[in-house]
């Protein structure tokens, strides 16, 4: 059996918080440039889902694999993809992680480890199986993450995927991130079960929910789940319950939502409250994570300005990358 | 011209966005035909689709008939299919073209070829709806026109409505048609009035399928277009008016049946063509449609068909990139030069 893991230590602590703050932080730094018309994209806000990215985010290597979505700033924050090639991807400029070819739905850096990213929901899900393949077959013991969300669930690569990892036990991890919706439908409308999780038991896998705003029980969770992959034991799904603050796309006017709920959830922000946590029980001091959050500005403020300064891509590389040689 | 777009300008039917009109049509056939019924992603209120399309359909006519679904591409078509050969009318919608992946199996193998496979006996009267198009900044996930598949696979018709008066008489007449219709909306269309709306007439009114429209009447070069990019057409035109050369822009609305009798008589009048359509121009419509013209008209061409398509590459994020991928009106005003 792989080991459980014990409580986090204070370095590891203070990791999350570093990816927590470095996610939301990078956020409103979006948002604000997107109100303000300062820039134009279309973007998926993952903010009040920060403790779920930084929970595994700690425990992987930087040779292990992420797959992720769409809304997938924080995992892609999470496994270390570079700020600066990070902002000029998503502005679509020359000097971003894809060349400003792919934008936000198709980061890619695999420096970073973040393999994939996928628009098309569900989809990402057999291909963590294929990273999975290749570790076994190398005899390596690398992890793959693949994070979707609930709505994900219900298309059929989730099924099939889930199946042939568990037949395989391939070294995958499952992250169901779910936020309560599928794009305008609540999960309730369109989700036969009440907890994701319990789907595991079909394809004959362990499925384990875990409050995915509180960052020790899921670094926990997350910490069992990568061991077991990593000792090649197999699979595990993890379905991280949280919260999407603002919608599913940017501009969403969220008339679907309950207000009340989504208030509540706002007041509750995962990573203020983890940050007053880490105060109370004496983790670090006022001037530990403020000195934190500076660095992780200043980096955004020095990455803003590379991916604004940043040339669009030439006219020619609209035909380049297609196939491994030139067009004809 | 047909008599639908002379009436509609003639008459002054209140302008409409291209959403509108689909909106419209939908409620018609609903109000008409308790068999219809709609399913599809979010397509229910208080959101009423993502793009708003369906407003409203399901506080009047009730979530039994509005149907939001999981995300679940094979089992919404799956289910259109099965309900369709039941004897319903399913309006699937497929949220936006390039989904169309995810539930291709039952699109080809099943909606387009059951009435074949059962001799006849098994019709499947549905319609699947999906919006389609770059040039917003979504990446080569969500922006792709996919029509040449669907043509390619015998058993399906397809629509694909410049106009929102045209959307609506289509739209209406897909639903009543026994066979599968895929009915693509460019989404850069639905709620631009200002560069896309129109005039729509009230009530119920059908468009055949298969009767291409003439949007511009000229004498030196054909226009062969559908979709957004007729207007592109119309733009061209307008400019090289301006320089005396004068084209026609037959819209074909129907890409299955294709009225090719209208653009064989328009390209016996002009001697020239130019195709036009933002799907990638290798193997796209195009290519069936000049091969037809060189067929018929061979002797008669004064210059070999121009093809105007997407670049033949996935649809690129960067926004420089992006319109270079699309068919721009100076990509139409060099190809049509090349036939002069
Ligand atoms: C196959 C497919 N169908 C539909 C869509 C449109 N769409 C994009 S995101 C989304 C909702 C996904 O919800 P969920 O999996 O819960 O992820 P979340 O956005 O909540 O993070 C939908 C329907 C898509 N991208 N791909
Ligand atoms: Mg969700």
């Amino acid at each position: 059996m792989s080991e459980r893991p014990d409580a986090p230590d204070r370095d590891t602590l203070l990791a999350m918080f570093e990816i927590q703050s470095r996610i939301k932080l990078c956020d409103e730094r979006f948002r604000s440039l997107l109100t303000s018309g300062q820039i134009q994209l279309i973007y998926y806000s993952p903010r009040g889902q920060e403790c779920i990215s930084a929970g595994w985010g700690v425990h992987l290597r930087p040779d292990d694999y992420v797959v992720t979505i769409y809304r997938g700033l924080h995992d892609h924050l999470a496994k270390g993809v570079p700020l600066r090639e990070l902002w000029a991807e998503f502005l679509g400029r020359a000097t971003g992680t894809c060349k400003g070819k792919g934008g936000p739905m198709h980061i890619t850096h695999p420096a970073s480890g973040l393999m994939v990213t996928t628009g098309i929901v569900g989809s990402g899900i057999p291909i963590a199986n294929g990273f999975g393949i290749a570790s076994q077959l190398d005899g390596t013991d690398q992890v793959t993450v693949v994070n979707f969300g609930d709505g994900a669930s219900n298309i059929g690569a989730f099924h099939e995927g889930l199946n042939m990892a568990a037949v395989w036990k391939l070294p995958v991890v499952f992250v169901c991130q779910n936020n309560l919706y599928g794009e305008h439908t609540p999960m309730a409308m369109s989700t036969g079960v009440e907890f994701i999780s319990e789907r595991a038991a079909a394809y004959g896998m362990p499925g384990v929910t875990v409050n995915g705003n509180d960052p020790v029980a899921t670094w926990t969770v997350m910490g069992e789940a990568i061991a077991r992959a990593r000792a090649g034991e197999g699979p595990t799904l993890v379905e991280a319950r949280t919260y999407r603050f603002y919608g599913h796309l940017m501009g969403d006017a969220m008339e679907y939502m309950d207000k009340d709920e989504r208030k509540a959830a706002m007041e509750a922000d995962p990573v203020v409250l983890y940050r007053e946590w880490l105060l109370a029980n004496g983790h670090a001091s006022e001037g530990d994570l403020a000195e934190i959050e500076e660095v992780i500005t200043a980096a955004i403020d020095d990455a803003v300005e590379f991916a604004m300064n940043s040339p669009f891509p030439d006219a020619a590389e609209l035909y380049t990358d297609v196939y491994a040689e030139a067009q004809q | 011209m047909t008599d639908t777009i002379e009436t509609s300008q003639a008459v002054e039917h209140p302008v409409m966005p291209f959403a509108g009109a689909i909106n419209q049509a939908l409620d018609i056939a609903m109000e008409l035909d308790p068999k219809v019924y709609l399913l599809g992603e979010d397509i229910a209120e208080p959101s009423g689709g993502v793009y708003k399309v369906t407003k409203g359909l399901s506080t009047k006519y009730g979530t039994h008939r509005v149907r939001k679904t999981a995300i679940s591409e094979a089992a919404i078509i799956g289910a259109a299919v099965g309900s369709a050969i039941a004897g319903y009318r399913p309006v699937a919608e497929i949220m936006m073209m390039d989904f169309m992946a995810v539930c291709l199996d039952q699109v080809t193998n099943h909606a387009g070829k059951i009435r074949y496979m059962s001799g006849g006996q098994t019709p499947v009267p549905m319609v699947i709806r999906t919006s389609a198009g770059a040039g917003r900044g979504f990446g080569a996930q969500h922006s792709e026109l996919l029509e040449a598949w669907m043509i390619h696979t015998p058993g399906i018709k397809v629509a694909m409505p410049s106009t929102p008066a045209d959307a609506k008489g289509l739209l209406l007449t897909a639903i009543f048609d026994d066979d599968p219709v895929l009915f693509i909306e460019q989404m850069m269309m639905y709620w631009d009035v200002k560069r896309y709306g129109g005039p729509v007439p009230p009530g119920d009114y059908r468009i055949p399928f298969g009767v291409a429209d003439v949007k511009r009447e000229g004498t030196d070069v054909t226009l062969v277009s559908y979709g957004r990019q007729v207007h592109d057409c119309l733009a061209t035109a307008t400019k090289l008016a301006e320089e005396g050369i004068s084209c026609e822009v037959v819209d074909l609305r129907t890409l299955v049946p294709c009225d090719e009798e209208a653009v064989f008589r328009s390209v016996h009048k002009t001697k020239r063509a130019v195709i036009v359509h933002e799907a990638v121009q290798k193997c796209g419509f195009g290519a069936e449609l000049s091969s037809r013209i060189h067929e018929e008209l061979f002797s008669e061409l004064a210059a070999p068909v121009q093809r105007v398509g997407g670049a033949n590459t996935p649809v690129p994020y960067a926004n420089n990139l992006e319109s270079d991928f699309l068919p721009q009106v100076h990509d139409i005003e060099a190809a049509i030069r090349k036939t002069l």
